[in-house]
C-alpha cells in the first residue's frame, strides 16, 4: 500500500504546513476554498461561537485526496469541548469520510494521539478552548499515514514486543494455594507511573532519535521494560536479562535526554527519568561483572 | 480463508482470557478484533474485581450478595461458579504481574463496594481495568497467540437449519479495516464472541464508541436468543458532559452525594437508610433523578459528589485518576470543589444466552464477558462483579471451545420444553426485519450448505455483496442521523424510569430507524480504513439490540433490579422469576421465558426484599 509520510520539518514551527508534497499555505487556502465556504455557511446557521479547525486529509485511493491537503471546518463550540469532539462533530455533520481512530473518549484506550498545533496530544484529553485557532490537527509525525489522521502503528507495536513485555517469574506459588506474591507498597509505588502507559505512540512520534534510528526501542518500549525490571516480584536474573536487552545498540544509550517524550506523554510518565535510571542500573551491573 | 481451531472475536478482558485458556488447552487459537487489544473498553474499568480472598470472607457470602444484588434473577449455578472461581482467577492475574494495590504486609488490598457484605473488591489504584487488560495482553504476547487486529467481524458462518438448536457455527466473516478486504475465518472447534457491551444504543453512556453490540446482533440473527436485555444498569456517577465515569470507588472511600440544597439526600430523603451512598447502583441512580425531578438538582441536571473531606493524601493515593478525569473532561478540581454527576448508561446485565460453559444453543458458538448472559447479574450487577465474570467465564468458554470437558451444564439454552411463550403483550409495531436483508440474517437464497467451507464461502460472498451495495449507492440517509435518532429515543424512553407508553413510543421510533436504514449509504468511496462503512454496519447492529432492550422493557411488567416500570411498582415473584428471551426467528422476533434457577449447591436462595 502506498502511504504518505506526514513529516513536519520542524516541530517548533506549527504555522508551517511543512508537509512533504503539500502546497503552500496560500495555495492550500485557495484549494480548500469550496470547503471553507460550505462549512462557513453551515457554521453561520449555528448559533453561538464556532471553532475553526484545519484537518489533515489524505487517502491513497481517492482522487483529490492522494495529495495531502488541509480541510477547514467550523464546529459549534460547547463548554468542555475537546479536540476529539471537534473532529467527531465535523465527521458526523459535514464529512463522513473524515477518518481517525478513537474509542474510549477518556484517555485510556490510547487511540487518538494526534499532532495538534505542532504538539503530540491526545484528542480526547485536550480542551479545544486552550488552543490557538485555527487549530491544526495532523496525524502523528514520523509514522506512515494510512488515511487522514490514521497512522500505521505496526512499528510502534513491534518495538513494544521487542522488550519481552510480559511478567517472567518461574517461582510463583501454585495458583490453587491462593497465595499472592508479596510486594511492598514502596515497590508498587515505584512502578506505578510506568504501568500507566496506554500505547498511544505520542512519545515515539516526538522523539528525534527514534525518527533517525528506526531500530531504536523508543521511550514507550523502554518504559515497558522498566516496569518489569523495577518490579521486585521478578527475580534478579530476569532483571539482568532485561537490562541486557535494553543495553543493546538501539537501546537506552541512544537516548540523548531531550525530554520531548516526557513533555508529550498524556499519562505524565517521567519517561526520560526512567531511561536514565535504567542507564544507571546497566552501569551498576556492568561494574559488577567486569 | 484463514483457519484456526478456535476463533475469539474481541480482545477485551473476556476475549483475552478465553484465548489464553484455549491456548493452554492446546488449541490453535486466534483473536479477531476491531480494535487493537489494548484499546478495548475493559481498560476503562476503575473500581475493582470482587473475589473472596481473605480469611473471614467466603465464596458463599459473595454468591449470596450477588444473588441479592441480582434481585433474584441470577441463575445459581452461574452465580456460584463466579464466586467459587474468582479468587483463583484473581490470584492468577497477580501471578501474571498485575500491579494490584498493596497492604503494609505486601498482600493485595481489598476495599468495600456497594452491595457487598465484606470488603472484597480487589483493585489496582483507580485503574484496575487498565492493568487487567494490559496484563492479559502481555500474556497473549508471551504465548505468541495470533491477533488479527483492526479486523471487523461482520457475520457468523452458521448453518441455516430451521431450528437454531440444530445449527452449527463454523467461523466468522471479517474485513480488514486497513485494506477493506473481506475474508472468511474458519473455526474448526468453536467461535467465542467477546465483543463487550451495547452502550452506544444510548446517548449518555460510560461505554466507548466501539461498544456497539456487534456480537449481540450477530448471535441474535444467527439464532441464539438474547436474554434479559431490559436490564440495563445506569451508573449514578458519570460526568454530565461526556458520560465519563466517576468510579464507585469514590463512594467506597467515603465520598458523599449532595443535592442543590446541600442535603445528603440518600439518608435525608430515606432512599437507603442503611447503606446511603453505597446502596446499589439502580437505587442511587433513581434517587438522583428523583432529586432532579423534584427541583433539588444542580442546574436542573445533576447532583454533587464530594470527596474533599477525604484529604489530599488519601485522594492522591487511592483516587488520583478521578482527579484527572474531573479536570480533563469537566474542568473541575475535585480537591477544592464537589464534582457534578448524573446517571449514565453503564452496563448491560443481559446478553447472548449461554450456559456455565459459555455455550449458546448454536453448536460451536460461545459468548463471554459483557456480551453474554449466563446469568450472573440477573436484574442488577454489583460493582466489581463484571471483571471477575470476564476472567472466570472467559476462561471456561475458551477451555470448552478448545474441547475440554467441563461437565454437563445445569443451565439450558435455546427454545425448549422448559420455556413458556409470551402471549398477551400488544406491540405497537412489528419488530424485526424491514424489507430484504443481505447480510446478517440467514440468507434467503436457498441452497443449504452444510459443510463448513461451503457455509463460510457463501457467507463471505453475501458479505462482499452487502458491502458493495452500501458503497455503490450515491445518496440516501447516513448512519449518523439514524444512530442519533435511535440513541435519543432510548435515552428518552427506555432509561432509568420507564412507562408503557414511553417504551411503545421507543419501539415505534426504532421501527422508523429500521425503515430509514433501508436507504442508508456510505459516502466515503474509499476501501482504505473506511470508518463510515464500519459505523454503518454497527448502526444496524444497534438497531437490533435496542429493539430487544425495548421489547424486554415492555413485556416485563414489574419492578425488579434496574428495571423500573411506572405502572408496576412491585417485584412480582409469582409471575416473574423468569428470564426474558428474544429470538430473531429469521426476522420476526418471538419472545419466551425460562425459569430462573435459585437452587444452589448447598442451598436455595429464597427471594427477599432487596433493601440496603
Ligand atoms: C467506565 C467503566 C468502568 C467500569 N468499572 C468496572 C469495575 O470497576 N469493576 C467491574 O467489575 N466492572 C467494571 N465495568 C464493567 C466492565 O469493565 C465491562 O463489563 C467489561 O470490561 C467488558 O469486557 P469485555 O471483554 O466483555 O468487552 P470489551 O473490553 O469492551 O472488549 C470488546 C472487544 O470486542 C471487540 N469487538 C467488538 N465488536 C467487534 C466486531 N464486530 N469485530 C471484531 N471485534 C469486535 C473490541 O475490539 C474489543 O476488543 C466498568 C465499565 C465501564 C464502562
Ligand atoms: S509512554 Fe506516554 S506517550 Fe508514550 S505511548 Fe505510553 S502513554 Fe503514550
Ligand atoms: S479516545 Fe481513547 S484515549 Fe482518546
Amino acid at each position: 500500500m502506498s502511504t504518505q509520510q506526514a513529516e513536519p520539518e520542524s516541530q517548533e514551527a506549527p504555522e508551517d504546513p511543512a508537509m512533504k508534497g503539500a502546497e503552500s499555505p496560500a495555495a492550500e487556502e485557495q484549494k480548500g476554498g469550496g470547503m471553507v465556504d460550505e462549512h462557513a455557511e453551515k457554521a453561520a446557521e449555528l448559533e453561538g461561537e464556532t471553532v475553526h479547525i484545519k484537518v489533515f486529509r489524505y487517502d491513497p485511493e481517492v482522487e483529490g485526496k492522494q495529495e495531502p491537503r488541509f480541510d477547514d471546518f467550523h464546529v459549534p463550540f460547547e463548554k468542555g469541548m475537546t479536540v476529539l469532539d471537534s473532529v467527531m462533530y465535523a465527521r458526523d455533520e459535514y464529512d463522513s469520510s473524515l477518518t481517525f481512530r478513537h474509542s474510549c473518549r477518556q484517555a485510556v484506550c490510547g487511540s487518538d494521539a494526534f499532532f495538534v498545533n505542532g504538539k503530540q496530544r491526545l484528542g480526547c484529553k485536550t480542551q479545544i478552548s486552550d488552543l490557538e485557532q485555527p487549530v491544526r490537527i495532523e496525524p502523528l509525525p514520523h509514522q506512515e499515514v494510512v488515511k487522514d489522521l490514521v497512522v500505521d502503528m505496526d512499528h510502534f507495536y513491534d518495538q513494544m514486543h521487542t522488550v519481552e513485555p510480559y511478567f517472567q517469574d518461574e517461582d510463583t506459588p501454585p495458583v490453587d494455594d491462593l497465595e499472592e506474591q508479596r510486594q511492598s507498597q514502596e515497590n508498587r509505588e515505584k512502578i506505578k507511573m510506568s504501568s500507566r502507559c496506554i500505547w498511544c505512540g505520542a512519545c515515539m512520534s516526538s522523539c528525534n532519535i527514534a525518527a533517525g534510528d528506526n531500530e531504536y526501542l523508543g521511550p514507550a518500549a523502554i518504559n515497558k521494560a522498566y516496569k518489569f525490571a523495577m518490579d521486585d516480584r521478578e527475580g534478579e536474573e530476569i532483571k539482568e536479562h532485561r537490562l541486557r536487552i535494553l543495553e543493546q545498540e538501539h537501546g537506552v544509550w541512544r537516548c540523548q535526554t531531550q525530554f520531548s517524550c516526557t513533555e508529550v506523554c498524556p499519562k505524565d510518565i517521567p519517561l526520560t527519568e526512567h531511561i536514565q535510571e535504567l542507564k544507571r542500573e546497566a552501569v551498576k551491573k556492568n561494574l559488577k561483572f567486569w | 480463508m484463514y483457519e484456526h481451531d478456535v476463533i475469539v472475536v474481541g480482545a477485551g478482558g473476556a476475549g483475552l482470557r478465553a484465548a489464553i485458556a484455549a491456548h493452554e488447552a492446546g488449541a490453535d487459537v486466534a483473536m479477531v478484533t476491531k480494535l487493537h487489544p489494548v484499546r478495548s473498553h475493559t481498560g476503562a474499568a476503575e473500581g475493582g474485581i470482587n473475589a473472596a480472598l481473605q480469611e473471614g470472607d467466603d465464596w458463599e457470602l459473595h454468591a449470596y450478595d450477588t444473588m441479592k444484588g441480582s434481585d433474584y434473577l441470577g441463575d445459581a449455578p452461574a452465580v456460584e461458579t463466579l464466586a467459587q472461581n474468582a479468587p483463583e482467577e484473581t490470584i492468577n492475574l497477580e501471578h501474571w504481574g498485575m500491579p494490584f494495590s498493596r497492604e503494609d504486609d505486601g498482600t493485595v488490598s481489598q476495599r468495600p463496594f456497594g452491595g457487598l457484605s465484606y470488603p472484597r473488591t480487589t483493585y489496582a489504584g483507580a485503574e484496575t481495568g487498565h492493568h487487567l487488560l494490559h496484563t492479559m495482553y502481555e500474556q497473549v504476547v508471551k504465548r505468541g497467540i495470533q491477533v488479527y487486529d483492526e479486523w471487523y467481524v461482520m457475520d457468523l458462518a452458521t448453518t441455516d437449519e430451521d431450528d437454531p438448536n440444530d445449527r452449527e457455527c463454523h467461523g466468522v466473516v471479517a474485513y480488514d479495516v486497513q485494506s477493506g478486504n473481506i475474508e472468511g475465518f474458519k473455526a474448526n472447534n468453536g467461535v467465542v464472541l467477546a465483543t463487550g457491551g451495547p452502550g452506544q444504543a444510548f446517548d449518555h453512556t460510560t461505554n466507548a464508541v466501539s461498544c456497539t453490540g456487534d456480537g449481540h446482533a450477530m448471535a441474535y440473527r444467527a439464532g441464539a436468543p438474547l436474554e434479559d436485555m431490559e436490564f440495563i444498569q445506569f451508573h449514578p456517577t458519570s460526568l454530565p458532559s461526556t458520560g465519563v465515569l466517576i468510579s464507585e470507588g469514590v463512594r467506597g472511600e467515603g465520598g458523599i452525594l449532595y443535592n442543590s440544597e446541600g442535603e445528603r439526600f440518600m439518608f435525608e430523603y430515606g432512599y437507603a437508610n442503611n447503606s446511603g451512598e453505597l446502596a446499589s447502583r439502580d437505587v442511587v441512580a433513581r434517587a438522583e433523578l428523583t432529586e432532579v425531578g423534584e427541583g433539588r438538582g444542580v442546574d436542573d441536571e445533576y447532583v454533587h459528589l464530594d470527596m474533599r473531606h477525604l484529604g489530599e493524601e488519601r485522594i492522591m493515593d487511592r483516587l488520583e485518576n478521578i482527579l484527572h478525569l474531573a479536570e480533563d473532561f469537566e474542568g473541575v478540581d475535585g480537591l477544592v470543589e464537589p464534582m457534578p454527576v448524573k446517571p449514565g448508561q453503564h452496563y448491560a446485565m443481559g446478553g447472548i444466552e449461554v450456559d456455565e460453559n459459555g455455550q449458546t444453543c448454536v453448536d460451536g458458538l460461545y459468548a463471554a464477558g459483557e456480551c453474554a448472559c449466563v446469568s450472573v447479574h440477573g436484574g442488577n450487577r454489583l460493582g466489581g462483579n463484571a471483571l471477575p465474570e470476564l476472567i472466570v467465564f472467559g476462561k471456561r468458554a475458551g477451555q470448552h471451545a478448545a474441547g475440554e470437558d467441563l461437565g454437563e451444564p445445569e443451565i439450558r439454552t435455546g427454545y425448549g420444553d422448559d420455556v413458556e411463550d409470551e402471549t398477551d403483550t400488544e406491540l405497537p409495531v412489528a419488530p424485526g426485519k424491514a424489507g430484504l436483508e443481505t447480510s446478517g440474517s440467514v440468507a434467503a437464497d436457498g441452497g443449504m450448505a452444510t459443510d463448513a467451507e461451503g457455509v463460510l464461502q457463501r457467507k463471505v460472498e453475501t458479505a462482499r455483496e452487502h458491502v458493495d451495495t452500501l458503497m455503490d449507492k450515491d445518496d440516501g440517509v447516513q448512519h449518523a442521523e439514524i444512530r442519533a435518532k435511535l440513541q435519543q429515543a432510548m435515552t428518552d424512553y427506555v432509561n432509568v424510569f420507564r412507562t408503557e407508553e414511553g417504551v411503545k413510543k421507543a419501539l415505534e421510533i426504532i421501527r422508523e430507524c429500521r425503515e430509514e436504514y433501508q436507504d442508508v449509504y456510505v459516502d466515503d468511496p474509499s476501501r482504505t480504513f473506511n470508518t463510515d462503512l464500519q459505523q454503518t454496519i454497527e448502526t444496524r447492529n444497534l438497531i437490533d439490540v435496542a429493539e430487544t432492550i425495548a421489547l424486554g422493557a415492555l413485556v416485563r411488567d414489574e419492578f425488579r433490579g434496574a428495571h423500573w416500570r411506572k405502572e408496576h411498582q412491585e417485584r412480582k415473584d409469582e409471575e416473574w422469576l423468569k428470564h426474558t428471551l428474544i429470538s430473531w426467528d429469521d426476522g420476526s422476533p418471538s419472545i419466551f421465558y425460562r425459569p430462573v434457577i435459585l437452587e444452589g449447591e448447598n442451598k436455595t436462595y429464597e427471594p427477599k426484599e432487596r433493601s440496603y
